[in-house]
């Protein structure tokens, strides 16, 4: 009876504001929009999805959105791992506190206020083209390049984290006795500390890449390419076509719900 | 422990160009609020704090900014309960469904934010509205405690995992009730753990902007307000000083969750 009590608010609150709607959402996906009328039209059809594999424009973004994902996951765990290394084996403990500090505090200060950053510091005569051209060189200008440089900007301290937690797990005893037994550097990084930091960078990721997966601000700012969430956005405001809109979020929610069951497999639940 | 000499020089100088990477855009972020001329080139003209004193009398940001802080307190209301009862749960009894609880809390989270934000405004406008309640400052709670649960949830459940059982059942053998145990035992180890909670979840909240754009309706929250003045040439300068004021509003519960607790995952403090 107590446990009924303690968990029928929080259950009831996402089964039913959450997982409810979520359900709603997808049963929507099927749904289609009179192109006469505006009105819906709630008749099953996959129409929408048919929509999404034969378009190629469609096909386009979304290998796009996910390309990107990927490129920024990949980016940002081999950024992570030198600091996150450093935090948890290399530093002393006072500067470790410190470091936790300096890497936390960004991560959690305005998303928005970051891409603006980036925003005025990629632009024509901005601060990283004043940086680059001494050297001959320009930057990105807006685009997809500056959409990934953004958003692996922007989620890398989610990364850095669960990487810092699983590497302080290690035990250095362990790092010892590798290179007592003569494991160089390469080979103690490979076989012994790599399938213990693996679980942690899978976790780290289900941020980067979830994170990247729906975003339309930062492509909105930084870019003028489209990415699944503009398409969804756009399709809900402006084209008004909301069953289509459901269609296109189910291509991310797909790809995570298929990852997070691939990650909780690998252990990656425990290092968040 | 690394013992090469090389190696450690390496790593201190990728961990150093790593916080500079970090820090970078939040510094050109806060210059620019300095800004004397009102287009954004690189090097800035001139110094002025000019902007700064026109930004504090700006109504449409201070309103903006109430209702953030309403929302936030709001949502780490709700989430504060939620999840704790949620940790409780997991923590004290085995039941059927207990391993999904920690994947259906953090569902919110990690799905993009666009689909949750598209999947809580078809719960508005086909639940909510039809009772009466409309897009506004409620609904922005709601969707922000949704996904401020976790956050709750994740940090309580780590303190209750580390505090021992004994005492409270020692407290319960010397004739306290449920309640007082409660009230005298279980809660002072929770206190600093549910503060950390609910500085993080108030700061998450205070910084979302998807999920709110799908809830907000015509209330503007300090994002949504800075992102529509994104389109006004002659709000910019106002819009820097905004940024730095956000950005260190969000820092401050962040630096004293994190003083509270001590080491760190993402979404929970030990």
């Amino acid at each position: 009876v107590q446990l009924g009590l303690l968990l029928a608010p929080p259950l009831g609150w996402l089964l039913i504001a959450y997982l409810g709607s979520l359900a709603v959402l997808f049963i929507s996906a099927f749904w289609s929009v009179d192109s006469f009328s505006g009105d819906l039209v709630r008749h099953p059809t996959l129409h929408n999805f048919r929509t999404l594999v034969e378009t190629p424009v469609y096909r386009q973004i979304t290998g796009r959105t996910v390309g990107i994902a990927a490129a920024v996951t990949v980016a940002d765990a081999l950024l992570a791992f030198p600091i996150a290394f450093y935090m948890a084996k290399v530093a002393s403990r006072r500067m470790r506190g410190l470091l936790v500090i300096a890497i936390l505090m960004p991560l959690w200060s305005s998303y928005l206020v970051k891409v603006y950053a980036w925003r005025i510091i990629l632009q024509e005569d901005g601060f990283f083209n004043w940086l680059l051209s001494p050297f001959g060189l320009s930057g990105p200008g807006f685009g997809d390049v500056a959409t990934w440089l953004v958003f692996t900007y922007l989620w890398l301290p989610y990364m850095i984290f669960p990487i810092y937690a699983g590497l302080e797990r290690l035990p250095d005893s362990l790092l010892e006795a590798s290179s007592d037994l003569g494991g160089r550097g390469w080979l103690t990084f490979r076989r012994v500390i790599m399938p213990i930091a693996f679980p942690a960078v899978v976790a780290g990721s289900i941020f980067t890449f979830s994170l990247s997966l729906g975003d339309y601000i930062t492509p909105t700012l930084v870019s003028n390419t489209q990415f699944i969430g503009n398409v969804v956005y756009d399709n809900i405001g402006v084209a008004g076509n909301l069953p289509f809109a459901a269609a296109f979020a189910t291509v991310p929610v797909v790809v995570m719900v298929a990852y997070l069951l691939l990650a909780r497999r690998l252990g990656a639940f425990r290092a968040l | 422990m690394i013992q090469s000499r090389a190696a450690k020089l390496l790593l201190r100088a990728a961990t150093s160009l790593t916080l500079v990477f970090i820090y970078v855009p939040l510094a050109v972020i806060t210059l620019y609020s300095f800004n004397d001329s009102r287009s954004l080139t690189w090097p800035i003209p001139g110094f002025t704090l000019n902007w700064w004193g026109k930004a504090l009398e700006n109504t449409g940001a201070r309103d903006a900014l109430i209702t953030s802080v309403k929302a936030g307190l709001g949502a780490t209301g709700i989430a504060l309960v939620l999840g704790t009862l949620a940790a409780l749960a997991v923590h004290r009894y085995r039941f059927f469904g207990r391993e999904t609880i920690s994947f259906l809390v953090i569902l919110p989270i990690a799905l993009p934010g666009i689909v949750t934000g598209m999947a809580l405004n078809a719960t508005i406008s086909t639940v909510f509205e039809p009772i009466g309640i409309s897009f506004g400052l409620l609904t922005v709670v709601v969707g922000h405690a949704t996904f401020c649960i976790v956050v709750m949830y994740n940090n309580l459940l780590a303190r209750l995992r580390r505090s021992s059982r004994s005492i409270e059942e020692a407290s319960m053998d010397l004739g306290a009730d449920t309640w007082q145990t409660f009230r005298y035992v279980t809660f002072p180890q929770l206190r600093t753990a549910l503060l950390a909670g609910g500085l993080l979840a108030f700061a998450l909240s205070f910084d979302e902007i998807i999920v709110t754009t799908f809830t907000a309706g015509p209330v503007k929250t300090l994002p949504i307000w800075i992102f529509q003045n994104f389109a006004r040439p002659n709000q910019i300068p106002i819009i820097n000083v905004v940024a730095v004021i956000v950005i260190l509003l969000s820092m401050i519960p962040v630096y004293i969750a994190q003083r509270l607790t001590q080491e760190s995952g993402i979404l929970r403090r030990r």
